[in-house]
């Protein structure tokens, strides 16, 4: 365990994969019942139960609720998950029971597009009816946005992800206004958190939209103004992330991704 | 398996082959282009390298589904030509999200006009998927919610471990959509890795997710998910996974693919035999046993 002040080591020494991992894995602290994706959020959701949330039960839309996989899954419907979970539920329990009725405390979304609203796109780039583009589409991820209770992401920020007006409105986000937030009676109303190659953002509670918290070391807010396709608003107090310690680095390198597939 | 989706598959057929990940039935996929059906529905959760194949080969003209991609490794090729540059022809989609798309079954299954779930708020699906409706409550509360309408395909053919003769089917591991699918289709075709007596299915009871009063065929089928994986008897070929994502590239490769592994075989005990035992050793799994449990005798 290695809950205490993280040690940087020498020459940077970590990836930004790492950094985004190490960062979201602290921010599930306390947290009981996580909805887990595959790749990164599959590794940050591990990494936290081992240093700050050993009773974290992994949820996985393939019907798994408490999975204890054996290797790095290499997808959400893993042999690997099944083995040694407390439960396999029909996929229709699982969405119905556990996320509809609001026992996921904590899910993870990725995005191709996100607006400063925390509004996701994972359907298309370009027009729907003649996309440029044709992307995976909604998946869970639209369910899980509206009653999850709280929702993170993790992705690489760019000027064509980070985008002042998404193509699709896939997944709901933040309205912009936070009295309309407050009376939509789901479970969850917009992402809480979202962290990147880059820096962490929070959501601004007066006006729901992304802010940014921290910095990663060596990262300037010039840098992230460039990598976005609008103007950040940045907390009063800006940070810096904390880089992931020396103990983070050995479980995520020697026992979660020895293969660095998410990782390098 | 020729038999079976000679009788039970027609152009023009909405078929589901389902499966979330897991159980998700290549070989049936690979019968149906060999014979060469024509203007299909194609159904899934997550059309994966399996209705890739099968819309590359030309047998569907829509897909309905929540999930579009090859799982854990990028884009679905075949597909996205069809989507967005209509090559060579175009494909019509009817998309929903994945809980959408389990309701649709649900539905189906049971026999309701629809099925109402908390999604979609605020959402653009709906704006694409006109099936997708906002309705109130009729009781005090007045929640909101959106339903989906019932997805009854034609045929439904689903993947399961065991089976005994009459298609009493049981399925551990990932479910997935199986029951549902099931349940909601017309026409059911069951594949299993193992037939089994009457008997293995009666001593656990609690297992059998299909019983075979809905069963029209069962297809006694090893290996018949690859490179997709079944529970216990095999794992993900993960390799087969990322090939294909280079194969499908390229529609001259897919075609030569599919001569090579599909028109040029005559059954899928010729392509088990063709991939070679030694991949077949690699991919089977330590056993992990499950404890036994005591139903009692009550006579």
């Amino acid at each position: 365990m290695s809950n205490g002040a993280p040690t940087a080591l020498a020459d940077v020494g970590y990836s930004k994969s790492e950094i985004m991992i190490a960062a979201s894995a602290r921010q599930l602290d306390a947290v009981r019942n996580c909805f887990v994706g595959v790749g990164l959020p599959n590794i940050v959701c591990n990494l936290a139960q081992r240093i700050v949330s050993p009773d974290l039960q992994l949820v996985y839309e393939s019907g798994v609720f408490g999975a204890r996989p054996e290797r790095l899954p290499l997808s959400i419907g893993d042999p690997t998950l099944v083995t040694g979970a407390t439960a396999v539920t029909s996929m229709f329990e699982l969405f119905a029971y556990y996320l509809q009725a609001g026992l996921i405390d904590v899910a993870f979304l990725g995005a191709a597009q996100i607006d400063r609203f925390g509004n996701i796109n994972t359907t298309v780039i370009g027009d729907y009816a003649n996309p440029k583009v044709r992307l995976p589409g909604s998946g869970g991820a639209c369910e899980i946005a509206i009653n999850a209770r709280q929702v993170m992401v993790i992705m690489r920020q760019g000027k064509r992800s980070f985008v002042d007006t998404i193509d699709f409105r896939t997944s709901p986000g933040h309205s912009g206004d936070p009295a309309h937030d407050a009376a939509r009676g789901w479970w969850g109303s917009g992402p809480t958190s979202v962290v990147t190659d880059l820096g962490t953002y929070t959501f601004d509670e007066a006006t729901g939209e992304m802010t940014l918290s921290t910095l990663h070391p060596g990262v300037t807010l010039e840098h992230v103004g460039e990598s976005m396709g609008w103007q950040p608003k940045v907390a009063a107090e800006l940070g810096e992330t904390p880089p992931p310690t020396a103990e983070e680095l050995r479980l995520i390198r020697e026992e979660l991704d020895p293969g660095g597939v998410y990782t390098k | 398996m020729h038999d079976a989706v000679e009788a039970l598959v027609q152009d023009g057929d909405t078929v589901a082959i389902e499966g979330f990940t897991h159980l998700i039935c290549f070989a049936a996929g690979h019968e149906i282009i060999r014979q060469g059906r024509r203007d299909l529905t194609l159904c899934r959760l997550t059309p994966d390298v399996i209705y890739d194949q099968m819309i590359g080969a030309g047998v569907a003209s829509k897909l309905v589904f929540s999930w579009l991609g090859n799982p854990g490794v990028g884009s679905l090729h075949a597909v996205r030509r069809r989507i967005e540059h209509a090559d060579p022809a175009p494909l019509e989609i009817e998309e929903y999200s994945h809980f959408g798309m389990v309701c649709r079954y649900v539905a189906g299954a049971s026999n309701l006009p629809f099925f109402p779930i908390r999604s979609y708020f605020e959402s653009d699906i709906p704006k694409v998927n006109p099936n997708i409706k906002a309705m109130v409550s009729p009781y005090e509360d007045a929640t909101e919610v959106h339903v989906v309408p019932p997805l009854k395909p034609d045929v439904a053919i689903v993947h399961a471990q065991r089976a005994d003769a009459s298609g009493d089917a049981q399925i551990w591991g990932l479910l997935g959509c199986q029951k549902e699918a099931a349940f909601a289709a017309d026409r059911v075709i069951v594949v299993c890795e193992e037939m089994v007596e009457e008997s293995v299915i009666r001593a656990d009871p609690n297992r059998t997710v299909i019983p075979g009063v809905i069963v029209d065929a069962v297809v006694e089928e090893p290996f018949a998910c690859h490179p997709s994986f079944t529970q216990g008897y095999y794992d993900r070929d993960n390799a087969f996974y990322l090939a294909w994502d280079e194969i499908a590239r390229d529609a001259a490769s897919l075609d030569a693919w599919l001569d090579e592994w599909v028109y040029g075989l005559a059954n899928h005990a010729e392509y088990v035999e063709k991939m070679g035992a030694q991949l077949w050793d690699s991919l089977r799994p330590e056993p992990a046993m499950s404890g036994e449990v005591d139903y009692g005798r009550y006579a």
